[in-house]
């Protein structure tokens, strides 16, 4: 494959199309499930546990049913058996231990926030009213909270019945796999060994806009409305948690705002709506406020990372151990104990490593449940790997990006089977990062870090690079059944050419501000040959688009979008039999062009659109064609698609203040072949401020009671406009092979991408003080301990530097700490 | 209860509400007036962002009784004639939104700012958003978009003008010709 430069074309893909969506957003006129009111509908609010760990000792609800507008109070012990277990639809291991996941708890809460009673009433202030009157009283139980303790045996126990609170240990060695050799002999036989700690602190992916959901029981189906990724997957698990019949479930995701990962789940508060409407009869409709988000919606990342790198002294990596601690919280939600594991085939990266050995165990504590975050495992194992690879430079007194030519996969080596077992189809880093380099000016910034360290000057300058690769578009069915997945990983999509020639696209994915509407216009726009504007793209609701397994893990359009593809080309192989049958000539003898089927060698010729009429009208059809121009397909890839991308961040850190002040950010992403170029950079964009708000800004604090501290925007720092630099962004193009459109998906490459990028600049710009690690979120407080700590141990080698902005207070091997300049 | 007498969006309404109730909850149950939304609980997000009496508020730190005697604009009034606000059609020429929760909020804010200042640098557009936050953008084309309006509106124009009593400024944007206004409370 060669990378090729990015030109402007006519066609309309790859053309920077205004969104179709955009026209009802900025209008305020819009469809978010809260802002749904149906006749009769009654409003749910949730009692959430203030505590951690305790045994429900008495609960007394009867003041509350007596309050005005109250039509129910319904306790955990009140729905026991109907609510079933909240489900898991990711067993990792065999012997996996998985607690019982109840929507309310009935005896036991296991995290503070978790539903432990719901009121119905008729205005939302009137539930919100009754919650104060119910009185529950709790029974202390020992908290667990650290990760690392947690994992011992002596701990106290989240969950008394599974005697231990290790979820499951799920291990990958590139010896066994016969992928690799052996790391051991690796890391006894190797010139430089590196130990590495790090933390991946809790994030929390703070959509904007609040979980609701509205259950309807007044039809003959039951109609749940729900600000959810996943309408799919959640119909399904509605029926198979509940027992309620599948086909008497509809949901419907209207205008959904933002989710990274977040609403990728099935909640306890869906289950609480709909059991609620259907012991009442009416509709009920729920909305949290954001004190709720922050406690009840699920959590992300939140591992402890040990790493063990063996190389050679010229800085070629002989081996890799990997071992993690990954927090669960309380339950195991959709597809919590996996998270890590999609990390499990990427700490390797770009790189050639010979060995490699991953073993991950994750561990229940008495927090809020973890689970999919934006990167969902890639960004752990990108920033755990490009942070080794920086260290390593920094002991070999290297330059760090030389250091990655050394080991990265060159463009004539693809496609290359990695020692973790997957199969990298393209990809061309060489001219990716020389494009970033020159953007970036890397050399003159270099001069520039010299200059302050040598003047000593209280602000010194960092550089930070982040090299990566990533595995997405879930995904071939095959290899997640081979993760224990409990779902495949395909699309669907129909798309129907109307009589009067418009054109209906269903997907099954779901966006919730992808730009979807958009993209697909543009893709069966140009596969068709229609005006863009005559497409109609219809998704988000299990009636109108039936099949479907839903928007995460960067799989829209590279799945969905390719189903479209499939689905459209169905429709003109319908389209040129009619054709063909009308214009009396031999299929062969038709090209498809710019929407119109031509009679070779003539000018005998229709268009698509009147195909379309005269399959309605259906009054001359060749035998056996139905009347209608619709079509049908389904796309289950045969590979993962691997986005790459070469991140360089200059970071200025003030040596009194510890503030942290990123100069210049550039990135160069290759996502394949692009459908709309502006819709991909606003991608990045995203995406690489979450990365550098888990960089810089973003921490899940508990107490050690366990009570969540940053449960609100003003805690939990979301960054503003202010707290975030320009962008400079731009791409290479290297097709994935796995799809005819050559795309990869971008919307999670900014986030993998961005957080060692910048943690890298932060430690570079202070390693020469023989600092070599600052724990995320690297604050002014924490980057000015980590100063101060490598201030006082001056020189001493070792965990000096990371000292006291790290956690590792372990006796490392060796250690960046020799530093000096570069 | 109190009773309240508020112009919104260039409708009288007179109505009972609770003390506690907030202008936001008027707004989106009281009124319908769903387009603005509200994000957080402790005035951070800025989602929720109305003007009132032409000055930018987060109508989640209002009290619906004290709105009583004043004129509040939404987002869902800005569009005159089928024709998107300045604001509006920059936000989509610089898709400087994804999912769109924040966007009202986030464009009413960024009228406000242009009021108060009409040829903002990318710095002080940055700053006059602080209180409003976005997930999905990394508010990098949300601050083209306000430089692009700032550019496509005549400079003085902006929401303080549009509640003067006098005919507001006409504007120009640089795609259309025909006259554009925003009279919030008084179309």
């Amino acid at each position: 494959m060669t990378a090729t430069p990015v030109s402007p074309t006519e066609s309309e893909l790859g053309r920077s199309r205004k969104r179709k969506e955009d026209a009802r957003l900025v209008a305020g006129r819009t469809r978010w499930t809260d802002n749904m009111t149906v006749p009769g509908m009654l409003h749910m609010a949730v009692l959430r546990s203030p505590v951690a760990h305790a045994r429900i000792t008495s609960v007394d609800t009867s003041e509350a049913r007596r309050m005005p507008g109250v039509q129910a109070v319904v306790t955990g012990s009140d729905i026991a058996q109907r609510q079933g277990s909240l489900p898991c639809a990711w067993p990792i291991t065999e012997d996996m231990k998985a607690p019982p996941a109840p929507a309310m708890a009935v005896d036991t809460v296991n995290f503070a926030g978790e539903a432990v009673a719901v009121v119905a009433a008729r205005s939302a202030a009137e539930a919100r009213d009754a919650l104060d009157a119910i009185d529950i009283d709790y029974e202390d139980l020992d908290v667990v909270l650290d990760i690392e303790s947690a994992a011992r045996d002596d701990s106290p126990l989240v969950h008394e019945d599974l005697g231990t609170n290790r979820n499951a240990t799920w291990t990958f060695d590139s010896a066994e796999a016969g992928t690799g050799s052996d790391v051991d002999a690796a890391l006894r036989e190797a010139d430089i060994r590196l130990d590495r700690t790090f933390r991946q602190q809790r994030l929390i992916p703070a959509f904007m806009e609040p979980r609701s959901v509205l259950a309807d029981p007044t039809g003959e189906q039951y109609t749940m409305y729900s600000a959810t990724q996943v309408p799919h997957i959640l119909r399904t698990m509605l029926a198979m948690t509940l027992g309620t019949p599948e086909q008497k479930i509809r949901v419907i995701a209207p205008d959904v705002g933002g989710g990274f990962g977040g609403k990728l789940q099935v909640t306890p508060e869906e289950i609480l709506a709909f059991l609620l409407a259907e012991q009442l009869g009416r509709p009920v409709k729920w909305t949290e406020s954001r004190s709720e988000t922050m406690v009840a919606g699920h959590h992300g990342r939140d591992q402890v990372q040990r790493l063990s790198l063996a190389a050679r002294s010229d800085g070629t990596v002989t081996g890799l151990d990997v071992k993690l601690l990954a927090d669960m919280g309380a339950y195991l939600r959709l597809v919590t104990p996996g998270i890590p594991i999609l990390g499990a085939l990427m700490f390797n990266s770009i790189y050639k490593f010979p060995a490699y050995r991953f073993s991950c165990t994750n561990v229940f504590t008495n927090k809020t449940p973890t689970d999919a975050y934006r990167g969902a495992g890639r960004p752990e194992a990108t920033f755990a790997i490009e942070r080794m690879m920086d260290e390593l430079a920094a002991e070999l007194d290297m330059d760090p990006m030389e250091v990655r030519r050394r080991n990265w996969i060159g463009h004539d080596e693809f496609p290359y089977t990695t020692v973790a077992g997957l199969t990298y189809d393209s990809g061309n880093y060489e001219v990716a990062t020389d494009r970033a380099m020159e953007m970036f000016g890397y050399q003159q910034l270099r001069d520039e870090q010299l200059r302050r360290r040598q003047s000593d000057d209280t602000v010194q300058l960092g550089i930070g690079i982040s090299t990566f690769t990533e595995m997405c578009g879930l995904a071939p069915s095959r290899v997640l059944g081979s993760l224990s997945y409990g779902a495949g990983g395909w699309e669907n999509s129909q798309v129907r050419v109307l009589p009067t020639g418009k054109v209906e696209v269903v997907t099954g994915t779901s966006p919730h501000g992808q730009s979807h509407v958009t993209s697909w216009s543009q893709i069966v726009a140009d596969r068709l040959g229609v005006p863009f504007d005559d497409v109609e793209v219809l998704h988000g609701d299990t009636q109108s688009s039936p099949r479907g397994l839903d928007t995460y893990g960067s799989r829209s359009l590279t799945v969905g979008g390719i189903a479209a593809v499939h689905a459209a080309d169905k429709v003109i192989d319908k389209a040129r039999r009619i054709a063909a049958h009308m214009l009396e000539c031999s299929e062969d003898d038709l090209d498809f062009a710019g929407g119109r089927f031509a009679v070779r060698g003539t000018d005998k010729g229709m268009a698509i659109t009147d195909v379309a009429l005269a399959a309605f009208t259906a009054h001359d059809l060749p035998e056996g064609v139905e009347p209608n121009l619709d079509a049908e397909a389904n796309f289950d890839p045969e590979n993962f698609s691997f986005p790459h991308g070469t991140h360089l961040c200059a970071a200025e850190v003030d040596t009194e203040t510890g503030a942290v002040r990123i100069r210049s950010y550039v990135c160069v992403d290759d996502v394949g072949s692009v459908v709309n170029p502006m819709i991909v950079e606003g991608q990045v964009h995203g995406g690489l401020a979450q990365g550098i708000a888990q960089a810089l800004y973003e921490e899940a604090v508990y107490d050690d009671d366990g009570t969540l501290t940053t449960a609100t925007f003003a805690d939990y720092l979301v960054p503003s406009a202010v707290d975030l630099p320009e962008f400079h962004t731009d791409r290479t193009e290297t097709d994935a092979t796995s799809n005819p459109l050559g795309v990869k998906g971008v919307g999670e490459a900014g986030t993998i991408a961005s957080t060692p990028a910048v943690v890298n600049a932060v430690v570079d710009a202070l390693r020469h003080y023989g600092v070599n690690d600052v724990r995320m979120p690297c604050s002014p407080q924490r980057v000015w301990r980590a100063l101060a700590g490598a201030r006082a141990g001056s020189s001493t080698g070792s965990e000096s530097g990371g000292g006291l902005g790290s956690i590792d207070s372990g006796g490392g091997f060796a250690t960046g700490a020799s530093g000096g300049a570069r | 209860m109190p009773r309240i007498t508020v112009e919104v969006d260039g409708t009288t309404y007179t109505d009972e509400v609770q003390a506690r109730t907030l202008l936001v909850q008027y707004l989106r149950d009281q009124l319908g007036k769903v387009g603005t939304v509200v994000g957080c609980d402790t005035s951070n997000c800025g989602a929720c962002t109305v003007h009132m009496d032409g000055h930018s508020v987060k109508s989640c730190s209002v009290l619906a009784v004290q709105a009583d005697g004043h004129e509040v604009t939404t987002v869902e009034s800005l569009s005159r004639d089928g024709q998107p606000h300045p604001m509006q059609r920059a936000f989509h020429d610089n898709h400087a939104l994804q999912c769109g929760f924040c966007t009202p909020g986030m464009i009413m804010q960024a009228l406000d700012l242009l009021a108060e200042n009409p040829d903002p640098d990318d710095e002080q557009i940055r700053e006059g958003l602080e209180g409003n936050l976005c997930r999905c953008t990394g508010y990098q084309n949300i601050v083209r978009a306000v430089r692009d309006a700032s550019q496509r509106m005549r400079a003085g124009a902006g929401p303080a003008m549009e509640h003067s009593g006098e005919a507001p400024a006409p504007r120009t944007s640089t795609e259309q010709t025909t006259q554009q206004r925003v009279a919030g409370g008084q179309s």
